[in-house]
Formats: C-alpha cells, structure tokens, sequence
C-alpha cells in the first residue's frame, strides 16, 4: 500500500499554495483545496484530485478532491442535489451511462487513472462495486444473481468453485441462513431488506476492492437497516466502502470519516467523530444541527 | 401554523364550528353530484364496449351464416361403365395411355343412361352440365390408379356443377319464376328426379381445404391462398423480426443521440404511416424490376410486406426496451457488464415480450394485407398450390378479394369461407405468440 501511495503522489503535479486543509494533512503533500479538513489519508486506495462534472451546463461537481481509505467506510453527507451521488458515480465511471454528463479531474485506483483511456470500464467496475438505492436484484433465482457477475468475469472454474463462491457472498452479506434452502427462488420474492444484502452479497460475489452504497438503506425500515448497518461494519474488514446517505445519525454510527458536500463543493472532511462534535465550517455545522436540509 | 400570533387564539370556537358544520355540507352535497359523474361515465364505457361487442357479433353472424354452406358441396351418384373403346382403345392399360382416355364420353353415357328421354344436342349439353367437370378428373384418377377397373361398371359419387349445388343448398329459390333463376324448369326437373332417387348428397367439402383456385366455384378450394399467405408470412417474419429487433435494440441502447439518429427516429414513424400500396411499388421497382425476382412469388410478397412490417415493430420494440426499468441496467452495469451483455443478458429478456406483441401486430397486418401484392402480381388466377418461396402464389385476402369479385353466386359462400379460413389462420398465429410471450414474460 506504501508503494502505491508514493505513486499517487509522485503522479500529482507539486502544488504551491497553502490551503486551509494544509496543516491537518498528511506531510508531503499540499494541496489545492478550499476544502477544509483533512482531505488526504495514509492509506488511500481511490484519490480524486480536482474532479469537476458537468450535466450539459450545469455544473454539479466543483474541485473536488478527497482520499477514500483502504479498509474504512467514508460517508459522504448533504442537503438533496447537492452532487454527492454524483460524485459517488465518477468513482466507478457509472457517469458515463448519461450522454450528457461530462467528468474533468484525476481520479485513481491504487494510482492508476480509471479515467485514462488504457481503463477498461468493465474491469474498473469489477474492482469497484456498487449498491443502489433501490434494491434491484435480477429478475433470476437468488442463485442466478450472485453467480452472475463471476459468470461473466470467469471467476469460476467449475460448478463447485460457483457454488463456493455464491455461498461465502451469501454468508459474507449475512443472508445465508434466511436463503440456503431456496436458493432457486426469484430474488424479487425477497424482503425489502433482504434483496438490499442480495444486492450486497452479488456486489461482493465478484470480490471488488471498493464498494460504492448509494443511501443503501433509504427504502428498508429500522430493522432492515440496522442488519444493513451491522453489516457494513463487518464488511469494512475486507473492504474500502463508500456509503451515501440522508440519514446523519447512520453517517454518525457506521462510518469513520465522513465528508460534507454543499451545492456541488466538498465542504468538508474529516474524521467522523470530529465532524459531528466539532465541525470547523459553519455550513456543516448549520447542517448537522438541522438548521437545513 | 408554525408561527403562534396571537389572532390565533382569538378565533371564536362558535364561529369555527358553524364553518367546520357548512364545509361538511357542502362536501356533501357534492359528493351526490361526484357519484353521478361516476356513473355516468362508467355508463359511457359500458356502452362503447357493448356497442363493439355488438358489431363484431353482428360481423361474425354475418360471415358465418353466409359462408358455413361452402364447407359442404353436392355430388351426384353416377353408375358408370368404365368402357374400354372410350378409355383404352388400344388396349395396352399403360397409364400414359389411361390418362389420354376419353372420361368426358364414360360420365356422358352414364348421364344419358340415367335419362334415357333426353334427346338433341342443346338439351343433352344442358344435362350434362349438371355435373361439374372435375367428375372426369375425378374417374381418370380412379381408373390410373386401378387399371382393372377397365371395361367394368361401379357406382361412384362425383362433384355436381355449382348452379345444382346453389338450388341443392337453398341459395337458389325453386319457386321464383323461370325468367329470374339461373336454372331452368327442365334442369329442375331432372333434379327432382335424381333427389327423388337418392341420388343426390351434401358431403364435407374436402375440395375447398384441398385444393387450389377454379374458375369453377365447386372446385376451387383455398389451400393455395393459406400456403401462399404461409409462405409470405415466413419470409416476412424471419425478416422483419430480426432486422426490427436489432434496429430497435442498436438505436435505443447503443447510437449516440445526435442529428442523425432524430432524423432516423421521425423518418421510422412516418414510415409506419405510409400507405401500404406505396410499398407494394416500391416492391415492383425494386424486387422485381431491379432485382429481377419473379413476379407473383411469396419470396417478393415476403420482402414488401418486410418493409411494411419493420417500422411497427422498431416501435413497438424500442417501446418495450424503453419500459424496462433502468435499475436492472445499472445493476448489470455495475456488476461490470459489458454494454451488450447487458443488452443480451438482461434487458432483451424483459423487454421480449413486448417486442413480441409488436410482432403479432406487424404480422396480423402483414397477414391482412392485399394492396401492396397486388402490385407485385400476387393477384393472378394461380391454380397450382404453391410448393416453394418462388412459385406463383397468391393470398388469402387477395383469394378473398377475387372470389368476392366473380360473378357465380356459389363464389359468395366460398368467399366467405375463404373469410373464416383467413380469421382462424390469424387465430393460430396470435395464439402462438401470446403462448410464446407468456413462456417470456417475468416479473420484476
């Protein structure tokens, strides 16, 4: 991880200017930011570096830059448009799907640009999943939508190997005991709930590096979201996870960092404790005391 | 209300309540006025489905009663003698030599034999029109088939002409005057006789599920329109699926939105909306003149009713690819699916059953279709049933289209007939793609 870092930095262009984040950064590295906090972590797998979107000519993405850590959950936070779903989908090139949508900026995994042309988008999103806001399982059996994706990569030798691998999703996604006897049913005839660790467990099937959640659990009720919470938490061991969400007290409980956007701007970002007890910008402050939003 | 003033507390109750009491009332009073408009609407609905009800009823009643007479015809009981001079003078029972023999001469004798009073040259032609020329075919297949039969006597069952067949089924009246029948008292007369003598029968028509087109009603049959309509509808469904299927999927999943691809889209509706006959000269140009296909062949019906085909079901298709929702896309984009397997894998599965109800629309029409074949010469008496993508064909609405026009009463019947044969053909197709589609359909 140590060799990879010093290639992001080595990729970065020298900056000159001391911004506000400066002395809360990581030394060796300045950056150009009006984001304050602590932009740059130790062990970053993705870092975006000045990434800009434009939906025709809107301008939905401004200057962002941010590290996203290996093995720890970021929760990306703010008001409805304020870009952070947005921003979420520039990590795995999900962006591209819109004709409209335009994204400048340097965005690396593990150093390499996953936006320079030798990417492969296929792979790229191989390495980096995604959960939606809406469970949205295949209309196949439950066994179909998690062998789907090694199918198609060619992570499975033989049957046994798919079978393994369907299995451990579904233990690793904490749905393996409610599903084990009915592996052949429609996943659609899931719960709410169950179909979102479906989801889950086919994001993990193909075993990416990062996996994008965007506000994962906005249509499960407490309890859903509670196992889906508890279950980010377990996934952190083996993944770098990106979660979305409206809801602060979820930021508050399952993240370690969290980052506030405003109106397209990475306001700011830092350690999840230290944003809820004592953010630094007073739009976040007006944010997680519920003066908007 | 999120700001307590103080005019708030100063609301009188009293007053609140008499306005609380008349908003009550007056939600009432509307509600009877509301349930009115329901009923009244739902009446409306009512009534337009009975009235369609009612007129296709109506449409069958009167294609069915017309036409269940042309699936029965009347043959006539003949006792004939198979006499060799007539068939075989030489002797030799070669089949090249009994297909030469003189048939017309053996039903002939038969026809006097039974009316022995008949005499001069008018009135014996007259008797023997009362049966149909295919009774001469009908003996020389016999005798081909069983040369023994040569020089013998057997009773047989031959076809009756149409006129006997029309008076036989009642299309005819007996009793209107002479001057206004087209059968004469002296043929009635010899009618009488023969049904008095059991000698004539309504038999299952198996002619006119047999055989092809005839200038002569009791022998034409329909079997070369359905294997002509066959034939066109396989050439056009192979065609136009495929070819609509892909258009569809590549212009709505795959080409980028641009001047172009508008200028495609609005050019594919207009020419969803153009008269068909257009097609059909476009086909005569094209096909025909350019290409130098054969004319009357279900392989250029096939191709012109392609192009008529095509924009209903692009349309249709893009429909259906445009419904299916756009999370199971970017599931399967998210997964790290290609563009096509995601197309091939996913979206193709839901959106088949909608592609296949536009199919069933574009061949239903195709199916009903006659102006664009008549331009390409699938309008020729063909007697021959079809045996190929290049032979002489014709359709069954063209079929229709023709019989309706000849002026033998008997074709009335057959015309209809011909209708319902038309209707049950759509019948078995739709029933195929609807089980087809509901094999496709899932739930999501």
């Amino acid at each position: 991880m140590a060799t990879t870092s010093e290639n992001v930095r080595s990729n970065l262009p020298p900056r000159a200017s001391v911004s506000a984040a400066a002395d809360q950064s990581q030394p060796g590295e300045q950056l150009d930011t009006k984001t304050v906090g602590q932009v740059t972590v130790a062990n970053p797998v993705m870092t975006a570096r000045k990434v800009n979107v434009h939906y025709g000519d809107k301008h939905a993405i401004k200057d962002v830059s941010i590290d996203i850590a290996s093995n720890a959950v970021i929760a990306f936070i703010g008001p409805s448009g304020c870009g952070k779903s947005t921003f979420l989908r520039c990590l795995n090139r999900m962006n591209d799907t819109i004709d409209s949508a335009r994204v400048t900026g340097h965005i690396a995994l593990e150093g390499q640009d996953i936006y320079d042309k030798r990417q492969d988008v296929v792979q790229l999103r191989a390495r980096v999943g995604m959960v939606f806001q809406k469970p949205n399982p295949f209309p196949k059996s439950i066994f179909e939508n998690i062998a789907y994706g090694p199918r198609i990569h060619g992570l499975a030798a033989n049957r046994a190997d798919l079978d393994e691998i369907v299995q451990t999703s579904l233990q690793k996604a904490g749905l393996w005991e409610e599903v084990k006897d009915r592996l052949d049913h429609p996943g659609t005839s899931l719960s709410g709930g169950q179909q979102q660790r479906l989801c889950i467990a086919r994001a993990i099937a193909v075993d990416p590096e990062v996996i994008l959640m965007d506000e994962p659990c906005s249509a499960l009720d407490p309890i859903a979201t509670a196992r889906i919470e508890d279950l980010i938490d377990e996934l952190r061991q083996s993944y770098s996870i990106v979660i979305v969400t409206h809801n602060m007290q979820q930021a508050a409980r399952v993240s370690q960092r969290t980052a506030y956007f405003h109106l397209g701007d990475l306001i700011e970002v830092g350690a999840t404790d230290v944003i809820f007890t004592n953010p630094r910008h007073k739009l976040t402050e007006d944010y997680i005391t519920g003066r908007f939003g | 209300m999120s700001d307590p003033t103080p005019t708030a507390a100063m609301i009188d109750p009293q007053a609140q309540a008499a306005r609380g009491r008349a908003t009550r009332e007056k939600v009432a009073a509307s509600l009877k006025r509301r349930y009115r408009a329901e009923r009244r609407f739902q009446a409306y609905g009512m009534l337009a489905v009975s009235l369609g009800i009612l007129f296709v009823f109506f449409l069958f009643y009167s294609i069915v009663s017309k036409g269940y007479t042309a699936f029965q015809q009347t043959y006539v009981k003949l006792d004939v003698t198979y006499s060799a001079e007539d068939i075989d003078p030489a002797g030799r029972r070669l089949p090249a030599d009994l297909e030469q023999g003189n048939y017309q001469a053996v039903v002939r004798a038969a026809m006097r034999a039974k009316f022995p009073e008949v005499e001069g040259r008018a009135t014996l032609r007259k008797l023997y029109g009362m049966v149909s020329d295919a009774a001469y075919l009908e003996l020389r297949d016999r005798v081909i088939a069983n040369p023994a039969l040569v020089g013998t006597s057997e009773t047989v069952w031959v076809l009756a002409d149409d006129h006997v067949d029309m008076v036989v089924k009642g299309q005819i009246d007996r009793d209107v005057p002479a001057d206004q029948r087209q059968i004469d008292d002296e043929e009635l007369g010899w009618l009488k006789k023969l049904e008095e003598d059991g000698r004539i029968d309504k038999r299952f028509n198996r002619g006119f599920f047999t055989g092809g087109d005839s200038r002569e009603p009791e022998q034409a049959g329909v079997l070369g329109a359905v294997m002509g309509s066959f034939f066109v509808l396989v050439v056009t469904l192979l065609l136009s699926f495929p070819i609509g299927v892909a258009a569809a999927v590549y212009l709505e999943e795959f080409a980028p939105k641009n001047r172009l691809t508008d200028l495609i889209e609005v050019n594919i509706n207009n020419l969803a909306a153009v008269p068909s006959i257009v097609f059909g000269l476009l086909g005569l140009a094209v096909f025909i003149q350019l290409f130098g296909l054969p004319r009357s062949a279900p392989l250029v019906g096939g191709l012109v009713l392609t192009l008529m085909t095509l924009p209903t079901i692009i349309i249709a298709s893009r429909a259906a690819l445009k419904s299916v929702p756009p999370s199971i896309r970017e599931a399967a984009l998210g997964m790290g699916a290609s563009q096509v397997q995601t197309v091939l894998h996913h979206v193709l599965p839901l959106a088949m059953p909608g592609m296949l109800t536009g199919a069933i629309i574009g061949m239903a029409r195709a199916l009903g279709e006659s102006a664009p074949l008549l331009m390409i010469g699938m309008v020729a008496f063909i007697v021959d049933v079809p045996q190929g993508f290049t032979d002489p064909a014709t359709v069954l609405p063209v079929q229709v289209f023709l019989w309706a026009d000849s002026p033998e009463r008997a074709f009335v019947e057959r015309t209809s007939g011909a209708i319902m044969v038309l209707l049950c053909f759509l019948l078995v197709m739709n029933a195929t793609a609807v089980w087809l589609r509901s094999r496709f359909e899932r739930r999501w």
